[in-house]
């Protein structure tokens, strides 16, 4: 199932939610629209559905251009934010549902129905919960009883509006995984939306970075991080610190920090964007002064004071910072844009 | 040692609510359910079982069912069209939907019969296709549909905003027609509500008096509903009698109360 948007425009009242917005999904791909609030990325997502009308601009699903199908005939499960399930039916309802309104040529026998509701609590690793209402599950049960219905009418397009955002950390990073492993099995395409960077990129084949109505890039995660296409991506992903620079004979040139290598970019005035894994910092007389140093899960990050900026940095191995230890900084690799 | 409990305050809580609710509902239903004795056994049967008496509880129950019946669909679409659509003149529409509570009884009646009577707005043309509403039984259901509309629209109200457009948006995407989605996930959600409305529209409409009078003509055996017969008694100094018609219409508003209620649970599974 391919998915190509052409051109799609979508005003509420004065305000453009879509602005021109390109994208186009291969098969088997698992895409992932990033962006802030007020991005577009919702609203893309329902118009995907058929749940929201463009006033301009094509949708085509496996070619077919979808302007004139109705959300129910579109085939495409959605998984909503707050899962929308229907609370007066229980677990095994609300999976079935999908299958027991079809027309009566195509409904599968009631005993069919049961067995496929029973195989998908297995596959969401529910088994046994059919009988359970919504309000007596847990978040995290509620999510996957969503995906389950979503996938009971066998959707070659799957839509997930920010599946994750209302659960805890550890349930969040325990699905995201067996999502990704369910995406592969079944073979499904799909796109899921998230503010959270984190997860887009370590889920994502393909990351669509939207802003102000527009995809402004579609990249896998590591050309993304890599060669972002403009200031706002690169400062949008991999919390880069923002610094002014002076490009120079193809050399960008900080107030504190050694030159680094910026070819292609105009001469003048620039920023640059440093990761804190683009920044080493190795013990030493140097420009450079240890600020703080804090360990998180990837590791010990510092932060060093260089002239008047506070930069996130990596320290040299073997080597244990103390607060207010003199250093040096070693730039080992920058975005640079003219600015 | 006492159990301690996140919500404290039963005690005094329940205590509270029972003096309040025995002061000032068990107090006056007792004295109500005293009175009638004092005719006998025998007395209060034949007082409630005379065919006026028969006639004008018929016509009170079988009206109130029927108006809250019919304030059904309507409250159903009112508080649909409030909650769902943003248009010109929603506030206005949303405020005006209160009025029969706000207005004395009285003028509402009046007002109805204005319009009904054979010479009024809507009297005239509906009598020229030979409908007769005024000082009819169907005029006695119209002014009960109007002072039982406004508890459908707002019971169901909040609970249809509570709802949202998700739901609906949901069995959209499972493959669900425009009447699917209502019957078997809008509809369902809104049951309890629904009915708890319409029990509430019912019970307000058996107690009508005011709004009725006028409009109902008030000619025994077809058009006097029970509490104007209760009134007349009063008026004869017939006390026993007027309380001993007063319990048997509390003892059927009561019954029909339990039986909405025990509607609403059955269809209250699996909702808040």
């Amino acid at each position: 199932m391919t998915i190509v948007v052409s051109e799609l425009r979508r005003r509420f009242g004065g305000v453009a939610a879509l602005d021109g917005v390109e994208l186009s999904v291969r098969s088997g791909e698992f895409v992932a629209l990033l962006g802030a609030s007020g991005s577009g990325k919702t609203t893309l997502l329902r118009a995907l559905a058929g749940l929201e009308f463009p006033d301009a601009g094509r949708i085509l699903i496996d070619g077919r251009d979808m302007a004139s199908v109705p959300a129910r005939a579109r085939g495409i499960g959605f998984v909503f934010q707050n899962y929308a399930l229907f609370r007066h039916m229980t677990v095994a309802g609300n999976i079935g549902f999908g299958l027991r309104i079809r027309p009566w040529r195509s409904r599968p026998s009631r005993a069919e129905i049961a067995r496929r509701v029973e195989e998908l609590l297995e596959l969401v690793r529910l088994p046994g919960l059919g009988g359970r209402y919504p309000d007596q599950l847990s978040g995290g049960q509620r999510q996957r009883v969503a995906l389950a219905r979503a996938l009971a009418i066998e959707p070659r397009v799957l839509l997930l509006d920010e599946p994750f955002g209302a659960l805890d950390a550890t349930v969040r990073r325990e699905l995201r995984l067996w999502l990704r492993g369910l995406h592969d099995r079944l073979g499904l395409t799909s796109l899921f939306v998230t503010h959270d960077q984190d997860e887009a990129l370590e889920l994502a084949d393909r990351v669509a970075v939207m802003r102000d109505g527009r995809v402004v890039q579609c990249d896998t995660p590591e050309a993304l991080l890599a060669r972002p296409a403009d200031a706002g991506v690169a400062g949008f992903l991999g919390d880069a610190a923002r610094l002014g620079c002076e490009v120079r004979g193809g050399m960008a040139w900080f107030a504190a920090l050694p030159p680094v290598p910026a070819e292609g970019v105009a001469e003048g005035q620039a920023v640059a964007f440093l990761r804190p894994v683009d920044l080493l910092a190795e013990p030493g007389e140097g420009e450079a002064r240890v600020a703080a140093s804090r360990q998180d899960g990837r590791g010990v990050r510092l932060t060093v004071a260089v002239g008047e900026s506070l930069l996130e940095a990596v320290p040299a191995p073997g080597w244990q910072p103390r607060r207010g230890e003199a250093c040096r900084v070693r730039v080992l690799a920058a975005r640079v844009f003219p600015a | 040692m006492r159990r301690r409990d996140a919500l404290p305050g039963l005690g005094l809580a329940l205590g509270v609510t029972w003096l309040w609710l025995g002061l000032i509902v068990l107090v006056p239903l007792a004295a109500l359910a005293i009175r009638p004795w004092e005719l006998g056994l025998a007395g209060v049967w034949a007082s409630v079982t005379e065919p006026r008496v028969l006639a004008s509880l018929r016509l009170s129950f079988g009206a109130a069912l029927v108006a809250a019946l019919v304030d059904l669909p309507l409250g159903l679409l009112v508080a649909w069209v409030v909650v769902r659509y943003r248009f010109p003149g929603r506030r206005v529409l949303d405020a005006a939907i209160d009025l029969p509570f706000a207005l004395p009884t009285a003028v509402a009646g009046l007002a109805l019969t204005a319009l009904y009577a054979p010479n009024g707005w809507l009297g005239a043309p509906l009598a020229a296709l030979g409908v007769k509403v005024a000082f009819t039984p169907l005029g006695v259901a119209v002014a009960l549909a109007f002072v039982g509309l406004p508890f459908i629209v707002r019971m169901v109200e909040p609970v249809l905003r509570d709802l949202g457009p998700e739901a609906e948006e949901a069995a959209a995407t499972l493959g669900a027609t425009r009447w699917q989605a209502w019957r078997l996930v809008v509809l369902p959600a809104l049951g309890p509500a629904l009915v708890a409305g319409v029990g509430l529209a019912f019970a307000r409409a058996v107690g009508e008096y005011g709004s009725v009078i006028f409009i109902a003509g008030n000619r025994p055996m077809e058009s006097e509903i029970a509490p104007l017969l209760i009134v007349a008694r009063l008026e004869q100094y017939d006390y026993a009698g007027a309380a001993a018609l007063g319990l048997a219409l509390l003892l059927l508003s009561f019954a029909l109360l339990l039986v909405f209620g025990a509607m609403q649970r059955r269809l209250r599974r699996g909702l808040p």
